[in-house]
């Protein structure tokens, strides 16, 4: 009887246990679901598309570098492994459209050059606040590590591209703001920044807002996890090896524990 | 320690070293001859996989040191030097951020393991505890560690838990001063917690030692939870164990090397990918899962420094665990009402984990507040009255009898 009792309370602990997280989706209805996308980069085999590392590239600095910076990623990152893989003269030409200021030179002055492979990523604003006055007040965040800095980062970062609309009746937008399904409180200072045909593509694919949408993204992906390629490959070489060694190891084990049993 | 060794160096060099320190005696008896009893299962491999952990964590830590600047202006952008810049970087910090995880999981199932088999009970009190001070230094360790990423869960996290030695009556200002070197979070703090996160590993290697140590006088507890009665009970260390726990110790890393490889960022909150901002408080502030069970018990009560003695109490009853436990029976298996608790417990455990990742309102606050008076009273009232009116099944004769006939121990084994 008192075996019984404990079974059954602990069946309800169980079952109370398995009921909260439905309880949790009910209530977290901050925006929208998110638009799931099939990433070539998701998966233990994911690898980056360049075409689409390179269009995505075109949009950020076409349409996004106006106001946000990506300032942990040099120039010379474009050209190496794993990411978009520009040439290096390609990459000289991208850095020299930027301007940095560098010095002290020999007489004590700061100079303006244009920027070389080595250097970050050029920045659209010196500061903060410069970045604020442009804007209406809002910061517009640097997006290095955007995909990595929200929950579902790559589906988030495309459903909130993909979530500008009209604002539903009774819905009142504060001054500035704008409708977007996806961003959490629906109300985003930043305006739709693409459309369709806004970008022209040097490979020729049509520039849809979707495709652009998900081209930055993954440009961003790679901003966020430069090195995702190398994971994936040398993490399938470390899961070889080990699971030869374990079966090796398994087998000198119950070899050595044979005389025990 | 060397009490189970006929060790006798034969080379020149051996002998020389010998007489003058006798560390290979030493080694011999506590690592090679060591007679360890046959019957342990694979969850006494967690041992030797928490050592495992500790020696990742100190090389992947001093590696990652010598690229990490302790600035608050710096350290956010020297960790994306290291993801980037540095050969290799990505992958010694995603193994030390995992490895923390890693270390916890671990640490919680060799608890468990004790809590399941008595490991604690007489003659075991002391290497409990000192399992314990290591858990404890190991919270410590991880917390200063995740301060020091510099990110807005860096920074908040670490605004809270600084902020509960606030509610200690009359020294709580004057120890937040310390604790900060000013007042707030700010440069200072990330100096001190930095210190002290490359202190504290060897302060656990230490106590680490100490614990072993202590399990060498009366041996390791068993899945029988019975005394060793005799050489046919037991088995040397080497190569039985030294063998089984490699093994074991691959099968972590295998899934260690998941999480790094595939899922590095899986067990770490997305906010911390944005960079420490005093400014702006992120809408969910939450420590790292192996805190949350304290967390949740630390929200439920509605009194702050009653809610930090909660959850000061919730850790060190773990210390009084060899006292409260008053049945002389060691393993849950012949103790039918225990190993039921035992399980609701475990239950509790993870829902406590579960509501501290939630925001403590409505539901959330009740479910939490049941759990916590769940939890104290598994230790205050269960445990201690469970001992009294238990009646435990019998004891097997020894350790080698129910191993060499199967059918008598039945499902048991």
């Amino acid at each position: 009887m008192k075996h019984k009792m404990q079974i059954k309370l602990r069946s309800t602990l169980l079952a109370a246990a398995l009921a909260l997280p439905l309880a949790g989706t009910a209530q977290a209805s901050e925006g929208a679901a998110l638009k799931h996308v099939d990433w070539s980069f998701s998966g233990p085999f994911g690898t980056f598309d360049r075409a689409q590392l390179k269009r995505g590239f075109q949009v950020y600095k076409e349409v996004c570098a106006a106001c946000h910076s990506i300032k942990y990623v040099s120039y010379r990152n474009l050209s190496e492994a794993g990411g978009p893989q520009f040439s290096e003269a390609e990459v000289k030409a991208i850095a020299a459209a930027g301007t940095v200021t560098d010095g002290p030179n020999a007489d004590g002055e700061m100079f303006e050059r244009p920027a070389e492979p080595k250097d970050r990523i050029v920045k659209p604003f010196p500061n903060d606040n410069a970045a604020r006055a442009a804007n209406n007040g809002a910061l517009p965040p640097d997006l290095s590590l955007m995909t990595k800095a929200r929950k579902n980062g790559p589906d988030y970062l495309y459903s909130l591209l993909t979530g500008y609309g009209d604002a539903p009746e009774g819905v009142v937008l504060a001054d500035g703001m704008n409708y977007n399904h996806t961003f959490p409180g629906q109300q985003i200072a930043m305006p739709a920044p693409l459309s369709d045909d806004q970008v022209t593509y040097e490979d020729g694919t049509a520039a849809s807002l979707d495709q652009m949408a998900q081209d930055v993204t993954a440009f961003l992906m790679w901003t966020a996890e430069p090195k995702l390629e190398d994971r994936h490959k040398l993490g399938f070489k470390v899961i070889i090896f080990l699971s030869i060694l374990a079966g090796l190891l398994f087998a000198t084990y119950k070899r050595i524990w044979k005389d025990q049993h | 320690m060397s009490g189970h060794t006929e060790f006798q160096p034969t080379s020149a060099p051996a002998k020389w070293l010998e007489r003058r320190l006798p560390i290979l005696s030493l080694m011999h008896g506590a690592a090679i001859a060591f007679p360890t009893p046959k019957n342990l299962n694979y969850w006494w491999t967690f041992g030797g996989i928490l050592m495992f952990c500790l020696g990742v964590q100190i090389i992947t830590g001093v590696i990652l040191v010598m690229h990490y600047t302790p600035h608050v202006d710096m350290a956010f952008a020297s960790v994306e030097h290291i993801m980037r810049d540095v050969n290799y970087g990505w992958l010694i910090r995603y193994i030390h951020a995992n490895g923390a995880s890693m270390f916890f999981l671990a640490v919680y199932i060799h608890m468990f393991r004790g809590l399941y088999y008595g490991s604690y009970k007489e003659p075991r009190e002391l290497i409990w505890i000192l399992g314990m001070v290591s858990y404890l230094l190991m919270t410590a360790a991880a917390f200063f560690g995740y301060v020091l990423v510099w990110g807005q869960m860096s920074f908040w996290g670490a605004t809270v838990i600084t902020n509960l030695f606030g509610a200690i009556p009359l020294v709580g200002d004057y120890l937040l001063a310390l604790l900060w070197g000013g007042f707030s979070v700010d440069n200072p703090t990330l100096n001190r917690l930095f210190s002290l996160h490359y202190l504290v590993p060897f302060l656990i290697a230490g106590v680490v030692v100490l614990h072993i140590w202590a399990l060498h006088v009366p041996g390791n507890n068993n899945p029988l939870g019975i005394d060793v009665k005799g050489p046919q009970d037991t088995v040397t260390f080497h190569p039985y164990y030294t063998m089984k726990d490699t093994f074991a110790v691959v099968m972590f890393m295998l899934f260690f090397a998941l999480f790094v490889f595939y899922a590095p960022n899986m067990l770490g909150e997305p906010d911390n990918y944005i960079e420490a901002n005093r400014l702006s408080t992120p809408a969910h502030i939450v420590p790292e899962w192996y805190l949350l069970p304290f967390y949740a018990i630390l929200r439920s009560i509605p009194d702050k420094l009653l809610g930090v003695i909660a959850m000061g109490v919730a850790i060190f009853v773990l210390f009084l665990v060899p006292w409260l436990d008053t049945s002389k029976v060691r393993s849950a298996r012949f103790r039918p009402l225990y190993k039921q608790f035992f399980w609701i417990f475990l239950i509790d455990a993870l829902i406590l984990g579960y509501i501290g990742a939630k925001p403590a309102e409505g539901m959330y606050l009740l479910a939490g507040r049941i759990a916590t008076a769940y939890y104290f009273a598994h230790f205050f009232i269960i445990m201690p009255i469970l001992g009294l009116v238990e009646t435990p099944k019998p004891l097997p004769e020894s350790i080698s009898k129910p191993v060499l006939g199967h059918a008598a121990s039945g499902k048991a084994a």
